[in-house]
């Protein structure tokens, strides 16, 4: 079976990689460059443990194909934390223990980072139904709420 | 002979405090490595072949197509893996029945079940390891299928073991049954209790199996040597539990496998059993290629542990001043297509929340062509306490007292008779209903078609083996590696806050780390809420053990009697001035002059830590009920829970919050479906749907500490209680809404609205 070239950048860097046809863009970001920071809980698009982002764009990785990845900008959790300094979003997880077995954390994170970024003051429920698309099992969500609550205020500097 | 240390009050710096987790940074950054995060070079690509039928013989399979595809390297069936006795074989602290676990594994004469597995295959990609699986030919001989508990009990219902005849039954039964075993608990004299009684209450129940969900479906990697050793990877509650089941399956000696636990995507008890492990080795062993399994969603779904579905009767007596005269309950629990279900627990839940002179409980273990159920979060209790706490409610009503009161006047303290045998010890029940009714959730109002609903848990906790050792670094930092798989609730940031607490150290001298097999001796699962009771007892022998040593060799160096040292605040200094006087040594110094005075230093644990203390909570919910829709949305939740003592409050309200929650999507949500074909109809998160951030509010809670006199920070285990008051309280909480009791699990908004209408004929 002939695989295909596909060139792209993830968290900044230039990569290439060979894909099958039909080889998710979270297979190949898993199996072909070792990025094993994004998780496949479901493989349907129902748990958003798969979360990245594609040019500016939350997706769930299991649901496009990495063909479709020639070209873009790709951002995955491996790039969230600036050298040795934390994202606030991933400070803040941890300071509120809004993660347990940790499976979910990397999609929560991308999620709740493309919301701050669309509305850096978000109320808890707009917290909750952004990240309705995130499936944990572990915290009852709770935590995570205030989790992303908390960094919103730090990135705002309230 | 066991060990229990007994609790001591007193001043502490760190149990108690919230640091962060030591797997936290890891796990925000991706770096954290889950089962199928592993991989090795040369790795093949391991996938099964299940059954499409819920019940048929296996007339013939042929693999040879499958063979010969370019990339196939090697397949498993039945013929590669020995017959196993009909017999309880020790794993450990469990007794299993190795026929059942070789079948569920590798179907032999039967599939069982959709999604039941029967082949396996090893091949350079998935993509062609699926092909293969599609080159397999299985001629099958179709069979009548049941999957009700209670059809499945009838005599006439379709047998999944011709052999298996009823245990518990005296004399032997004549005929086989898919009743695997009837259990049968009880004290006192119902019949005159229920003779005692102004009022009686009886209901029935039914719920469906609900899956524990975990977002991490099994993975594994396997490497077997030619030299016929194994090493395993995967995500496991039990690394040595796994072994021992593998070598007993694969027929290997217990220490030519090394499992090297990964870390656990949530598990829930779902993560207790093996499944691929043993065909992945296989299949190494057969490809001579490291062998890497990993289960898609849907075969989560149709083919590991789900809880048991159930039918199950309750009858209450009770005075006109509210006692509680004699309680009965029935519980017909499917095991899936091995016998096995939590019956045996659940029968003895049902009712321990409560005083009671008269209790008779009967419970069935049915088979049924489902998959073998699996540990879930305080197993079967919720189902049992659904039927038994709306029952204690619908009585309240009757007799006109306010729940919690009703609980109150008939709560189970220290010194109350269990009706399946000890004597309960310092318990914190009472309190826990007590801080309920002073909450300000109690009280608040409500408005229309809104209503509150209460009710209780009660789960056992368990101890048993468990290892540590903790290893003094040559800069005097600590590592402590545990035979405690931390299943996510925090054990590696509880078991070392306990050990800086023994030591008097800073928290960030201690780094845990999970040991594989091979570096500690046997450790039980991690399950029944034993993580941070038995975990936390181990590293407090093991503290204390290193502590021991420490002292002996300052003893040695300064030359006066060991019992004039004492350690104190991090330190070996003279336990009194009048025995010895000589400088205080720290750790660190210690540590440095170790290999110069004797060797290095560690203490170590190996105990069978025993003393859970039971844990007890209170749940309180408002729920609003659309008319309309039959949806009901929950407004506000209250956890008030006892747990002894909470090491590290933040994991232990993450344990609350997470384990009512789980309650709440199988109360409202959570189903498994089965079509008249005995096929699985919702095996994905889109049909199967657990609770979303959105669903839910604020999900309050209250720690009461009420210390576990058997460890020595109080400990009881907090994680499973949580789930059991969940469902009880909202069906509860439905009824207060819209006066409908509610007795067929999920209350989705189609029961709900079918629920209302027939209430609404009723009337009309």
């Amino acid at each position: 079976m002939s695989r295909n070239h596909v060139s792209a950048t993830v968290n900044g860097d230039q990569v290439e990689f060979l894909c099958e046809t039909g080889q998710t863009l979270l297979d190949a970001l898993r199996d072909e460059l070792r990025l094993t920071g994004t998780k496949e809980g479901c493989g349907t698009g129902d748990c958003g443990a798969c979360s990245v982002m594609v040019d500016g764009r939350l997706v769930c990785s299991c649901l496009m194909l990495a063909v479709e990845a020639e070209g873009k900008a790709i951002e995955t959790v491996e790039g969230m934390a600036k050298g040795e300094k934390l994202h606030p979003l991933q400070k803040k997880f941890i300071e509120h223990a809004a993660l347990q077995c940790g499976i979910c954390t990397p999609g929560f994170l991308i999620a709740a980072r493309a919301l701050l970024e669309r509305n850096p003051d978000p109320t808890e429920s707009e917290v909750r139904f952004w990240l309705a698309g995130n499936l944990c099992r572990c915290t009852g969500y709770q935590k995570i709420v205030e989790a992303v609550l908390d960094a919103g205020r730090e990135m705002r500097g309230a | 002979m066991s060990t229990t240390l007994k609790y001591e009050e007193k001043q502490l710096k760190i149990v108690g405090t919230r640091p962060a987790r030591p797997d936290g940074v890891d796990k925000v950054t991706g770096r954290a490595r889950f089962g199928a995060d592993y991989n090795l070079p040369g790795q093949l690509i391991g996938k099964a072949l299940r059954s499409p039928h819920a019940h048929a013989r296996i007339v013939s399979i042929d693999v040879s197509a499958a063979l010969a595809l370019p990339g196939v390297k090697a397949v498993v069936t039945r013929d590669d893996f020995a017959e196993m006795p009909d017999e309880m074989a020790p794993v450990g602290e469990l007794m299993i029945n190795f026929r059942d676990v070789t079948r569920n594994m590798m179907a032999r004469e039967k599939v069982l079940y959709d999604g039941h597995p029967l082949a396996a295959v090893a091949a350079t990609s998935e993509s062609v390891a699926r092909a293969a699986l599609a080159l397999i030919k299985v001629e099958y001989e179709v069979l009548p299928h049941v999957i009700d508990v209670v059809e499945a009990m009838r005599p006439d219902a379709p047998l999944l073991n011709e052999n298996q005849y009823t245990q518990g039954v005296k004399p032997k039964p004549e005929r086989p049954s898919n009743i695997a075993k009837r259990l049968e608990f009880g004290r006192g004299d119902v019949a005159a209790g229920f003779a005692q009684a102004d009022v009686i209450v009886e209901r029935e129940f039914n719920t469906k199996p609900v899956h524990q969900g975990y977002i991490e479906p099994q993975a594994c990697l396997a490497s077997y040597s030619a030299d016929g050793q194994a090493e395993l990877w995967t995500a496991t509650q039990g690394q040595f539990v796994f072994r021992a089941q593998c070598a007993k399956v694969l027929q290997m000696d217990v220490s030519k496998i090394r499992v090297t636990p990964t870390e656990i995507g949530g598990g829930f008890g779902g993560k207790n059993n093996i499944y691929n492990e043993p065909l992945a080795i296989a299949l190494s062993r057969k490809s001579n290629r490291p062998v890497k399994m990993v289960m898609t969603r849907e075969e989560v779904f149709r083919a590991t542990g789900p809880t048991p579905g159930a039918n199950v009767r309750v009858k209450l007596g009770a005075t006109r001043d509210g006692r509680i005269t004699a309680a009965e309950a029935v519980l017909n629990f499917q095991a899936g297509a091995f016998p096995g279900s939590p019956v045996n627990q659940a029968s003895m839940c049902a009712f321990t929340r409560y005083d009671l002179a008269n209790v008779h409980v009967v419970g069935n273990d049915v088979v049924v062509n489902r998959p073998k159920v699996a540990a879930y979060r305080a197993p079967g209790a919720p189902i049992a306490v659904l039927g038994v706490e709306s029952v204690i409610d619908e009585m309240a009503k009757k007799l006109g007292i306010d729940p919690i009161e009703f609980r109150l006047k008939n709560a189970a303290k220290e010194g109350t008779q269990t009706y399946y045998g000890p004597k309960l010890g310092p318990i914190g029940y009472v309190q826990t209903l007590e801080a309920a009714r002073a909450h300000a959730h109690y009280r608040a109002p409500l408005g229309p078609n809104q209503g509150r609903g209460v009710a209780t848990g009660f789960w056992f906790n368990i101890g048993n083996e468990t290892t540590c050792s903790l290893n003094l670094q040559e800069d005097g930092s600590l590592t402590l590696l545990l035979g405690v798989i931390d299943v996510a609730g925090g054990s590696r940031a509880s078991l070392s806050m306990m050990v800086a607490e023994e030591l008097g150290i800073e928290l960030d001298r201690v780094r845990p780390v999970i040991g594989d097999t091979s570096s500690l001796g046997f450790n039980f699962l991690t399950a029944g809420s034993r993580g941070t009771f038995a975990g936390g007892m181990a590293a407090v022998v093991a503290a204390r053990n290193l502590i021991e040593k420490m002292r002996q060799r300052v003893a040695k160096v300064r030359e006066v009697p060991v019992e004039a040292v004492a350690w104190k605040d991090g330190r070996a200094q003279p336990a009194d001035a009048s025995v010895a006087q000589f400088e205080p040594m720290t750790l660190t110094e210690l540590a440095r002059m170790g290999g110069k005075t004797g060797g290095t230093m560690a203490g170590h644990a190996e105990i069978n830590a025993q003393g859970a203390g039971p844990g007890f909570g209170t749940h309180i919910v408002d729920v609003e009920v659309d008319r309309e829709t039959g949806a009901v949305k929950i407004l506000r939740y209250t956890v008030v829970q006892d747990v002894g003592k909470a090491i590290h409050p933040a994991y232990v309200e993450g344990q609350m919050q997470g384990g009512a929650t789980q309650g709440i999507g199988w109360a409202l949500n959570e189903e498994y479906v089965y079509g008249a074909d005995g096929i699985l109809q919702n095996p994905g998160f889109l049909d199967y749907r657990v609770p979303v951030a959105s669903d839910l509010p604020h999900i309050d809670t209250v720690i009461v500490e009420v210390p576990n006199p058997n460890h020595p920070y109080g400990v009881r285990g907090c994680g499973e209680v949580p789930i059991i008051a969940p469902m009880a309280a909202i069906a509860n909480a439905i009824e207060n809404a819209t006066g409908v009791r509610l007795t067929q699990q999920p209350f989705s908004p189609p029961r709900v609205l079918k629920a209302l209408e027939g209430a609404g004929k009723a009337q009309g």
